[in-house]
């Protein structure tokens, strides 16, 4: 096993190949301008030995301990591209699965390559909507759970407020959104703004809620300030909950981008989703989808490396 | 008189959820000179750590009044340093940074930056700069609380039974420790503590206090020379004087489970 491990995905890859390269297509479906499969799974095991080795070469140079050994995700690529072969195999080959909802993976992968120009638009007009209304939610959140945490009168007027509209879906607020915003994106900003708002604003608050009295009382007994005290030990000491409620927040504005770009916008990847399944250019749709899946992917690993690095006293302390 | 600490005619009372009113401390006057050891020794609920929090400002009396250098206390302040039981390090900081945190809050770190080494050193945790709270020990976490309270240059220390938690050989070195330490940086020091032995150790002045009514049952010179022999005739004699007040007060008072 030892040996047979750094070798698995190439025997996968090796199956996978003959199979994209040597049986011929099904005629009933549409013929796709380059074997793109084939390529993307030379390019995807390449990538990944060059990968491993490097690392395996630096942790030895740095002699920093490695999390895994070597080859440790081996298995999993070698299983990963098992599935596409298998895919490739029942959709394109043998025309087992209907082959108007399940096109040839060479169409899904080549729409990526050729649709680039449109596709890219999408994404970036997707998170420019996304950074609005995030940064927008998270700001106007951050603030209204601070005011409750800290002041008596905020708590008793804004409390009832946030609890009364935070809980109703961001999405239930299209029909009025659409009459107050003449832009379709503006209101697809502040879908998401609301969604981000709320889990931003409970979690601060109560976050603060439960900072231990005594740090209060032993940093008034040190000469802080009220602001000071307020950003220097309240902020940092929920800082856990804070997060907490970003990630809430950032999964919910995925949902809210997503239904906010099924209406009336003229862009952006929730859009190109939907018009491509209405077009039944079925391809198009799980292109789109892997671009979706991609895009959020990285911004949530983004925020937990930038959880590890705020929250990386908590280690050993709290762990989530 | 100049640089004392003074609690004159000094009453609380708390009112709980159920509207009941309880008397923390009643009716208390007592006069601290300045650069003494003073220890506040009896059992739970004579008022020992309430006139600790009057003083720090964390509370305010409900008659009487509390004066520091014949100013009265009415808030917290840096001229009143104050370690808890709990360490009660800001997990989020590193040990340099919390003992930092009050020349910061200050906007003093720019001049005293120096200071921040100087005080890690005198509570004997050199080389811990970048650790945070939860990599050490109890006993060194409130080594770093002394030196974050005592950063300040408060003209009195107030220690709420900071040695409670430590294990029985830590805290015969903290105390120690804190004697050296009041030996190089001079202040008052007032301690609340529930080891009579300890306050015999450390105290120039011991303040027996019994509970309901929660008051100041007698107030003990210790006429000892540091550093104080634990087996030492007069040492002995001041423990016993000390456990027969406790003990003749808490029969004379009434009993937990009466309603």
């Amino acid at each position: 096993m030892k040996f047979v491990r750094p070798l698995l995905p190439l025997i996968s890859l090796a199956a996978a190949e003959i199979i994209a390269l040597a049986i011929p297509d099904s005629p009933l479906h549409q013929k796709a301008a380059h074997p793109y499969f084939a390529v993307l799974l030379l390019i995807v095991t390449v990538v990944y030995y060059i990968g491993a080795f490097l690392s395996d070469r630096i942790s030895r140079r740095q002699k920093t301990p490695r999390e895994h050994p070597i080859f440790y995700r081996a298995p999993f690529l070698a299983g990963a591209i098992l599935f596409g072969n298998l895919l490739n195999l029942f959709t394109v080959k043998t025309a087992l699965f209907p082959v108007l909802y399940f096109p040839s993976l060479d169409r899904v992968f080549g729409t990526l390559v050729e649709d680039r120009v449109l596709i890219g638009k999408c994404i970036g007009f997707s998170l420019g909507i996304l950074a609005k209304g995030v940064f927008g939610g998270l700001l106007i959140g951050f603030f209204t759970g601070l005011a409750i945490g800290f002041s008596k009168a905020a708590e008793y007027w804004i409390n009832p407020i946030v609890r009364i509209l935070g809980p109703i879906p961001s999405t239930a607020w299209i029909p009025i959104l659409l009459i107050v915003f003449s832009e379709a994106r503006n209101a697809s900003a502040f879908i998401i703004g609301i969604s981000v708002w709320f889990p931003i604003t409970v979690l601060t608050s109560s976050g603060i809620a439960n900072v231990k009295n005594s740090y209060f009382e032993v940093s008034s007994t040190l000469g802080a300030s009220t602001f000071y005290k307020i950003f220097r030990i309240g902020v940092p000491a929920a800082m856990p909950h804070i997060f907490l409620g970003l990630f809430n927040g950032i999964c919910g504005s995925f949902v809210a981008l997503m239904t906010a770009e099924m209406i009336g916008a003229k862009y952006g990847i929730g859009w190109y989703v939907n018009f491509q399944k209405e077009m039944m250019a079925y391809a198009n749709v799980y292109a789109g989808l892997i671009v979706i899946a991609v895009m959020f992917y990285l911004i949530i690993t983004l925020l937990f490396k930038v959880r590890n690095r705020v929250l990386g006293w908590q280690k050993g302390v709290i762990k989530w | 008189m100049v640089n004392s600490i003074r609690f004159e005619h000094v009453k609380k009372t708390f009112t709980t959820i159920d509207g009941e009113k309880v008397t923390a401390l009643s009716g208390v006057d007592l006069e601290i000179e300045q650069g003494k050891f003073i220890c506040l020794i009896g059992p739970s609920g004579c008022g020992k750590s309430t006139m600790l929090r009057l003083l720090a400002g964390l509370d305010t009396p409900s008659e009487g009044a509390v004066y520091l250098n014949d100013k009265q206390v009415t808030k917290p302040g840096s001229d009143r340093g104050l370690v808890f039981q709990d360490p009660n390090l800001f997990p989020w900081l590193t040990i340099y940074d919390n003992i930092a945190f009050g020349l910061k809050a200050r906007g003093m770190y720019k001049q005293r930056k120096n200071d921040v080494s100087s005080f890690m050193e005198l509570v004997g945790l050199k080389g811990f700069e970048r650790s945070f709270p939860h990599q050490l020990s109890g006993g060194m976490c409130q080594r770093a609380s002394l030196a974050r309270a005592l950063i300040g240059n408060p003209q009195a220390l107030l220690l709420d039974e900071p040695l409670g938690a430590l294990d029985a050989f830590t805290r015969m070195n903290m105390q120690d420790e804190l004697l050296r330490i009041k030996k190089e940086q001079s202040m008052t020091m007032i301690m609340v503590t529930h080891d009579v032995d300890e306050a015999v150790y450390l105290a120039d002045q011991i303040v027996v206090m019994t509970p309901r009514p929660a008051k100041i049952e007698k107030v003990l010179d210790v006429r000892l020379s540091q550093p104080r022999d634990r087996n030492n005739p007069e040492f002995i004699r001041l423990r016993s004087e000390i456990l027969k007040i406790l003990d003749f007060a808490g029969k004379e008072s009434t009993p937990e489970y009466n309603i």
